[in-house]
């Protein structure tokens, strides 16, 4: 058994509107918010990294939780975006909670990561104990703010999120997920020598099909209706994607939680960030299933279903 | 109906528009197709002609115009 024990986040505090980035991409802040429903995104300070933005998640995830640093029985880090590649992020966020043998690893997935995180998390956690998954991403350096980029640079924003998957204890049990990977799509969206590519069309597309098929066959093999769903936390990828995927299932979109409108596509941060903002916000128990899909570099994609097993104030 | 009709009868279906292009018109960049209407397009195009069209299949440059989708489907005959 794993449970989803507790969410965390962390966003920088700075700023970006449409009107601050518009002139530099050559477009109009109108055109922004209507191709991506974005209003305005988070960049991170110069003295920030994506390991110590990593950890203030983490620290918030734990504390949250009640669950101290040292009772972690492994972490794992998704990042497409980190400012090392070998080692990446994980070891630094370890070592910044104060561990010195908690084994830490990283998932260098964009946009994907901290869904394939939490899918690892539950495999491992009946051995591993409590599993601390975050997301981590600093893309506005990654991204060329000028015209020629204005596709991809226009989404991205700065932030990190953490959950805590649990063998024992937590809101909501985790009863299945999906996970798949397609490489022959993988030169559609990728970092490479520092910089993010995206083929935006090419990725919408492949998107646009994937996430619905993986929430599908997950709550049909499970024999949940899409009408049974609680929410559904999607990887924060531009708001008329989440729309289409909503529209495609024949789910209510009042379903989908966003938040992309106040801080853009923070990559494998987004899904946690998102799970963080609307789990804080459940005043009454959570009654039904909860549905989370990320689609991101790879190809990587899939959906994961927990269900709420008691009023969240007594399990945390 | 011919293979072509069919297509426009697709094309009608998810634009929702009595719309006639040519056969060699960007459906593109006449704006009747973006990245999400081809989603549409190909699973319209699947039922239409009972074909299975692949995820790595979906690229613009093969359903950019009726002529390319007419081409392309004579090739998964």
């Amino acid at each position: 058994m794993a449970y989803l024990r507790a969410f965390g986040s962390w966003l920088p505090e700075r700023r970006v509107s449409n009107e601050e980035i518009a002139p530099l991409v050559n477009a109009l802040p109108e055109w922004i918010l209507e191709v991506s429903g974005i209003a305005e995104r988070r960049y991170a300070d110069n003295s920030d990294t994506v390991a110590g933005i990593g950890l203030l998640a983490a620290r918030d995830c734990l504390e949250k939780a009640g669950v101290r640093a040292a009772d972690l029985g492994m972490i794992l880090v998704a990042s497409g975006s980190s400012d090392r590649f070998c080692p990446g992020p994980a070891c630094e966020v370890a070592s910044g909670l104060g561990l010195s043998s908690t084994p830490a690893l990283d998932i260098p997935v964009s946009s994907a990561g901290s869904l394939i995180g939490l899918i690892l998390a539950a495999q491992l956690a009946p051995n591993a104990g409590t599993v601390l998954v975050v997301g981590a991403e600093i893309m506005s350096r990654r991204i060329t703010l000028d015209p020629e980029n204005k596709n991809s640079a226009i989404l991205f924003g700065d932030g990190a999120g953490a959950a805590l998957v649990d063998a024992e204890n937590g809101f909501a049990r985790i009863a299945d997920s999906c996970l798949f990977t397609d490489g022959a799509s993988a030169e559609t969206l990728y970092v490479q020598d520092g910089k993010f590519s995206m083929d935006g069309q090419a990725v919408i597309m492949q998107a646009s099909r994937k996430m619905p098929r993986a929430i599908h066959e997950l709550l049909a093999r499970n024999q949940i209706s899409v009408s049974d769903v609680e929410v559904f936390l999607l990887h924060q990828a531009n708001l008329n994607l989440i729309t289409r995927v909503a529209s495609t299932l024949k789910a209510p979109r009042e379903r989908f939680y966003t938040n992309i409108d106040r801080y853009g596509n923070t990559s494998s941060a987004s899904l946690l960030i998102a799970a963080d903002e609307w789990y804080a916000k459940q005043t009454a128990t959570i009654s039904g299933p909860l549905v989370f899909s990320a689609f991101g570099s790879g190809l990587n994609w899939g959906a994961l279903l927990a269900f709420p097993i008691r009023d969240k104030q007594a399990t945390s | 109906m011919d293979q072509q009709a069919r297509i426009l009868k697709v094309l009608r279906q998810v634009t929702g528009k009595e719309i006639s292009p040519g056969v060699d018109e960007s459906l593109f960049v006449s704006g009747l197709l973006d990245s999400f209407a081809l989603t549409d397009f190909v699973a319209g195009l699947e039922e239409e002609f009972g074909v299975s069209i692949p995820d790595s299949d979906l690229s613009a440059r093969k359903f950019d115009t009726i002529s390319k989708v007419s081409a392309y489907l004579a090739s998964k005959a």
